[in-house]
């Protein structure tokens, strides 16, 4: 994705995340916020008294009133501004996806004529025809032709991908722009259900629905607030019968600061901010459920090639048959590939570069290069001096020794089936009639992979490979990567058998795919990422969208949902922590004057009752503001076990939620105390 | 010494966890077993007369339907008792007919385990009353908070959209549990000295020629149950510090281990269901840990004695023995407070209003938490909702939707959850306002000032805590108190009973998440602090205004 989008904040988000904080100010709006509504209601009690004094006989507390008022007033703001610039992060990148959303004109097939319509009178089954230079005027599914298209406006990914029709390559996109050749589009989706009209809602949060954990948490804020509704309320009474007069706006802020105002301001831009990094993450959730369901996942199917393995078999070994050295077998192997544009062809240099072993780079200039076909299964070079050199399968090659009249070296056979069995693929290289050796080729592992599985493994994720290989070289190949275990010769249906096993163990399944024959797996699976470059179906089954078309970030996603929970937990246990320290702000304060001997409780030794109370609510306010950046990056997170984990966070947030605002009060109240 | 006395009913204690919390598995997992031999003739009996031929397990709906209606029955059938009691058989000693409100405020009490006693057993009830009414639902109360505790494990430790047969356990938490339990111990306790006997009060002529009437009766076997069933309700009125119910220090030990088996046995129970001891033990050490520390605190407060008359210069050596027994000494008393509290018992050996005001915090506080051991069943089931809250907010902090159990916790439970934790503050706090508000519940406060604050807190705390033990003191058989009284108890318990039973169904039916090394573990020693620390902080948060504005404002106004 563009750096544009991916700015953390400007000044132009901050701005208007300002006049928003103001916005949401209005009750209607404040209702869906019940603890920070608790406070707005608060706040508006004391502003009536700072306002009325006479009427509530509260003559000589104005300037305290004013103050308690405008704490309250910052402490629903700040709360504000957390949701505003959470929700304005995600605006911003919907605000550059539009972009992409102009007018494009169509040229629509009816009958046997073309017409050019605007793409919004396109349907559901209307058919298109875009050419070079074009924009696709809608989603779709390429029915004819094969065309290069430009699909950076979307995934930020400049290279241009091939579409074609049929196979897993057919769906494009509207908006993206075609480079090259001409294609027939059959347009899959009405106006304004687009992949990216749906994309600009979800990250504008405008259709964001609450998960099914915030709802939960949000119950248990809701609880909490009314417990302490309860306490406050009836506290009054039962000070009355002792005697001490408790004035209202001194319930309001002890009211204030035991509700969980912290995480209760932070709770929505947890939720936004964590949609928001998967978004920057270029993956598309369809839900905020379904990021937070990745954090649950204990069993992950990733597909070998392309996500385990680069899917290129690459040349890993040169073994010599017969009498030659292994020095010629990678001279002749090298000749061989020198004009070979296949991956396979390109890694036999690069090995030889890597061994050091050199060839005779004059011997090939004016050399013709014989392409790989299907028939002979060989491809190869022939040289100006009329040698032939061919490399290939290995019965393949032998067919076309033998007919030369050559010899097959008796440890051939032997040395072939050794490379087969441990799952790599064997090539002969040949020259004329005689056999040099054999390219070992082998199906490499992306590096890091290893490390990566071992972090889920630290996280309690179970992974599972799925490969059309033999079981030899799938045994290989997950030995190698290190996955706990794997499906060989696996057909479509293999992996929704594997995912209803391990749903029926009562696991959480992710999966990613983009085949057309994937889908019904996808939408099995708890988890299912789809790739960009994947069928319409495949993308319509997932709950999520990869852009970058990179498997194997299924891995970071699930990272993402994790620390999304972590955060909304840490900052929740933080939150109810702090009420000790206020407490002790509070309590004592307000009985002081009438029974002296509560100073006892003043442990933070706080210069007087009204700084006390004055100090613990500015504490509770300004914490908002100080927690968002981590409610917007998350806390950090690194794979370890639960329990390390655990100990970890309850050491920061429970213990530092306990002792910082101890700190933080008293340190306010020094400067407090200079005026009250 | 006197320590030595605490911890030995500790080890006592904790060496009967296991094989009375194994006993009361096989009583409940319903898999054959050798005690079938011994009562299932009985159960067969019973079944065959109360007609109970549809045994089949039960939805936690119908369950909990079947547990309230039974309930409702004994209420009303109980209610009409002691309106007419005096027309009825068994009554030597000629009592009145009980009247309406105090009706009222007795049958609920008593079939809601509190055993809050606004009239004097002596005086108040007819032997037929004291053994149809008062002893039957101390095994009935006892019984249906046993089963509901079991139904609550079931439906956290078994797969299946069903809790059990409530008929059928009910039955067997009688046949097989409390009626044997109460024999063995209504033996002991008539072997060193406690009456039983259904003969009238004994008349005595005193020195000085007057004469005397002594109250006796079926006293053995009532305190049997009253203990067992962590009822609490006395025969005499000043309950367990009569020398009749409680003659000796013996007595007093077998009287508190009675009352906190229970509770704490099911602990064992509760790890046996979840096929993982180390469950249990976690949630045992958790409430041993609170009792422990609440113990020490009355203890040595109680050891001190009274600040403001040791200023006097008057002997401080014994200890605070204001309203304690001479027999029991501090030791025995604050031991028994103190488990008499936390098992919300509610009988008492010693009067709870002249503790000094940090040792009445005590009994006050672990009412307010209600789950340090708790009342029979009940208990286990509210230190189970503190662990299932604790397990959503710290759950959350290692990356996974919180689970307890192998069950996912989600808006439903925290739902229920809310309820029941919702509740208790708001059936103490509120009426406790309302009071203060009313010259109706301030009229009889019988000590002014913080004291008077303690005084009205304990009532209202005891009573939602179906705990019982009044801090007495308080004038409190008006219909004010009968009916505020009543509500909360009536509130206290069934609340959270019918909330939490739903938080099991809801559970039961969930599919199993199974544990990997990512899972949030609950049988830790870490999980035991958390639990501590959440019970501490929603409790302590909670109650800290009032209790600053009681107990803790009397105790630092005596300090000067």
């Amino acid at each position: 994705m563009n750096t544009k989008r991916r700015s953390m904040l400007s000044g132009e988000i901050v701005k208007k995340a300002i006049l928003d904080s103001f916005i949401k100010l209005n009750p209607v709006v404040m209702m869906k916020n019940p603890v920070m509504f608790v406070v707005e209601a608060g706040t508006f009690v004391v502003l009536l008294m700072t306002l009325f004094p006479g009427y509530f006989g509260t003559e000589g507390r104005v300037g305290f009133n004013l103050a308690v008022f405008l704490i309250l007033l910052f402490t629903v703001l700040f709360a504000n501004f957390a949701e505003a610039l959470a929700e304005g992060r995600g605006k911003a990148q919907a605000d550059t996806l539009k972009k992409t959303k102009k007018e494009i004109m169509a040229n629509k097939v009816t009958g046997n004529s073309v017409k050019v319509v605007p793409s919004t009178e396109l349907r559901k089954g209307d058919v298109v025809i875009v050419s070079q230079g074009e924009m696709i005027p809608g989603d779709g599914e390429v029915i004819d032709g094969l065309a290069s298209v430009d699909e950076s406006a979307i995934t930020g990914e400049s290279a241009p991908v091939i579409k074609e029709a049929g196979g897993d390559f057919s769906s494009v996109t509207g908006g993206t722009r075609v480079v090259s050749d001409r294609i027939t589009v059959r347009i899959t989706s009405d106006p304004g259900e687009s992949f990216i009209d749906r994309m600009i809602a979800l990250v504008e949060g405008a259709k964001r629905q609450k998960t099914p954990n915030e709802i939960a948490l949000n119950t248990l804020l809701v609880s909490l607030t009314l417990i302490f509704l309860i306490v406050v309320v009836t506290l009054a009474p039962m000070a009355d019968y002792l005697g001490i007069k408790l004035e209202i706006p001194v319930l309001i802020s002890l009211l204030v600061c035991l509700i969980p105002t912290t995480i209760g301001g932070l709770l929505s831009a947890i939720g936004i901010a964590g949609m928001d990094r998967v978004t920057r993450f270029n993956v598309l959730a369809m839900s905020g459920k379904a990021v937070e369901a990745a954090g649950d996942i204990d069993t992950m199917i990733l597909d070998k090639t392309g996500t385990i393995t680069f899917g290129n078999r690459m040349a890993s070994e040169f073994i010599a048959v017969g009498d030659t050295t292994v020095e010629t077998v990678a001279e002749w192997a090298a000749v061989s590939s020198v004009k070979d544009e296949t991956p396979e062809g390109r890694s036999v240099l690069e090995l030889m570069k890597k061994e050091g072993y050199t060839y005779p780079t004059n011997a090939v200039e004016g050399a013709e290069f014989i392409e790989f076909k299907a028939e002979t299964r060989m491809s190869g070079i022939d040289l100006p001096n009329g040698r032939k050199v061919r490399k290939g399968a290995v019965d393949a090659v032998k067919a076309w020794v033998s007919a030369q009249g050559g010899v097959i070296p008796t440890d051939l056979e032997q040395k072939g089936n050794a490379i087969a069995s441990e799952g790599g693929t064997p090539l002969a290289v040949a020259v004329d009639n005689r056999i040099y050796g054999l390219i070992y080729l082998k199906d490499t592992v992306k590096p890091g992979m290893r490390e990566r599985f071992d972090q889920l493994r630290k996280m309690g994720i179970k992974t599972i490979m799925c490969t059309g290989d033999n079981p030899l070289t799938a045994a290989t190949i997950a030995r190698e990567a290190g996955v706990d275990d794997f499906i060989a010769e696996s057909k479509p249906e293999d992996k929704i058998a594997v995912i209803k096993r391990e749903q029926a163990a009562g696991k959480l399944v992710a999966m990613t795919g983009d085949g057309t024959n994937d889908a019904p797996a996808l939408a099995q699976a708890d988890v299912g990422l789809a790739m960009n470059s994947g069928t319409t179906a495949a993308k319509e089954a997932a709950n999520m969208v990869d852009l970058d078309s990179d498997p194997s970030k299924i891995i970071e996603v699930v990272a993402i949902g994790k620390q999304l929970l972590m955060t909304r937990g840490a900052l929740t246990t933080f939150s109810v922590a702090n009420d000790i320290a206020k407490y002790f702000a509070i309590i004592p304060a307000m009985f002081m004057q009438a029974i002296p001997e509560m100073n006892v409780l003043n442990v933070m030794g706080l210069g007087s009752p009204m700084s006390a109370i004055l100090s613990a609510l500015v504490f509770n306010a300004i914490i908002i503001p100080l927690l968002i950046p981590l409610a917007m990056k998350g806390v950090a997170y690194k794979p370890m076990s639960s329990a390390q984990l655990l100990s970890r966070n309850l050491l920061i947030y429970g213990l530092g939620g306990v002792i910082a605002p101890f700190v933080g009060i008293k340190l306010i109240d020094m400067v407090v105390h200079l005026w009250v | 010494m006197a320590i030595l006395q605490l911890v030995a009913v500790i080890v006592i204690l904790v060496f009967l966890v296991k094989p009375l919390g194994a006993y009361i598995f096989h009583v409940f997992s319903n898999e054959p077993n050798r005690t079938d031999k011994i009562f299932g003739p009985i159960e067969r009996l019973i079944y065959g007369l109360t007609g109970l031929k549809n045994r089949a397990e039960m939805s936690w709906k119908r369950y909990t339907l079947s547990l309230i209606l039974t309930n409702v029955i004994l209420v009303a059938v109980s209610y009409l008792i002691l309106r007419i009691q005096k027309w009825l058989p068994i009554n030597p000693n000629g009592i009145d007919n009980m009247e309406s409100t105090l009706s009222f405020n007795t049958v609920i009490s008593f079939m809601t385990n509190t055993n809050l006693q606004h009239y004097s057993g002596e005086t108040g009830l007819s032997y037929f009353s004291q053994m149809a009414v008062i002893m039957m639902m101390m095994f009935t109360s006892a019984a249906s908070g046993i089963v509901v505790a079991i139904a609550f494990i079931r439906g956290l430790t078994s797969k299946g959209k069903t809790l059990g047969n409530f008929f059928t356990d009910f039955v067997k938490a009688h046949t097989r549990l409390l009626i044997p339990m109460a024999i063995i111990v209504t033996l002991a306790l008539v072997a060193l000295k406690v009456p039983q006997t259904l003969s009238p009060t004994v008349q005595a002529t005193t020195l000085e020629g007057g004469t005397q009437q002594i109250a006796i009766g079926p006293v053995a076997s009532l305190e049997s149950i009253k203990h067992l069933g962590t009822n609490g309700g006395g025969f005499m009125g000043v309950n367990s510090s009569h020398p009749f119910e409680n003659p000796n220090p013996l007595t007093n030990v077998i009287e508190m281990l009675s009352m906190w088996c229970i509770p704490a046995a099911l602990t064992y129970t509760f790890g046996r269901f979840a096929r993982n001891q180390k469950q249990g033990w976690v949630i045992f050490s958790a409430m041993l840990i609170l009792f422990v520390s609440f113990l020490s605190i009355v203890y040595t407060s109680e050891l001190r004695g009274n600040p403001a008359l040791n200023a006097l210069g008057i002997d401080a050596s014994q200890g605070n023995m204001e309203g304690k027994e001479v027999r029991f000494g501090i030791a025995q008393s604050a031991l028994f407070t103190a488990v008499t509290t936390a098992a919300t018992t509610g009988s008492v050996n010693n009067m709870h209003d002249t503790l000094t005001p940090l040792g009445g915090l005590v009994p006050l506080a672990q009412m307010m938490l209600n789950c340090v051991f708790g009342g029979d069943g009940v208990g286990l089931v509210n230190m189970l909702m503190y662990a299932i809250l604790g397990v959503f907010l710290c759950g959350l902090m290692v990356g996974r939707t919180p689970e307890f159990m192998g069950r996912k916790i989600e808006a439903r439970e925290m739902k229920l959850v809310a309820i029941a934790i919702l509740a208790h503050p708001l059936i103490i706090l509120a009426p406790t306002a309302i009071a203060f508000l009313t010259d109706l519940g301030k009229g009889a406060i019988s000590n002014p000032g913080f004291h008077g604050i303690s005084q009205v807190l304990y009532e209202y705390t005891s009573s939602a805590a179906n705990n019982g033990s009044g801090f007495e003191g308080l004038a409190d058989n008006t219909t004010f108190w009968n009916v505020s009284t009543g509500l909360v108890m009536l509130f206290g318990r069934y609340v959270s009973i019918v909330a939490l039973l739903g938080v099991a169904g809801s559970l039961a039916a969930k599919q199993w998440v199974p544990e990997t090394i990512g899972t949030f573990r609950t049988d830790t020693k870490l999980f035991t602090g958390i639990l501590v620390g959440i019970v501490l902080i929603i409790g302590a948060l909670t109650f800290l205004p009032a209790l600053v504005l009681g107990p803790i404002a009397e105790h630092l106004t005596l300090l000067k």
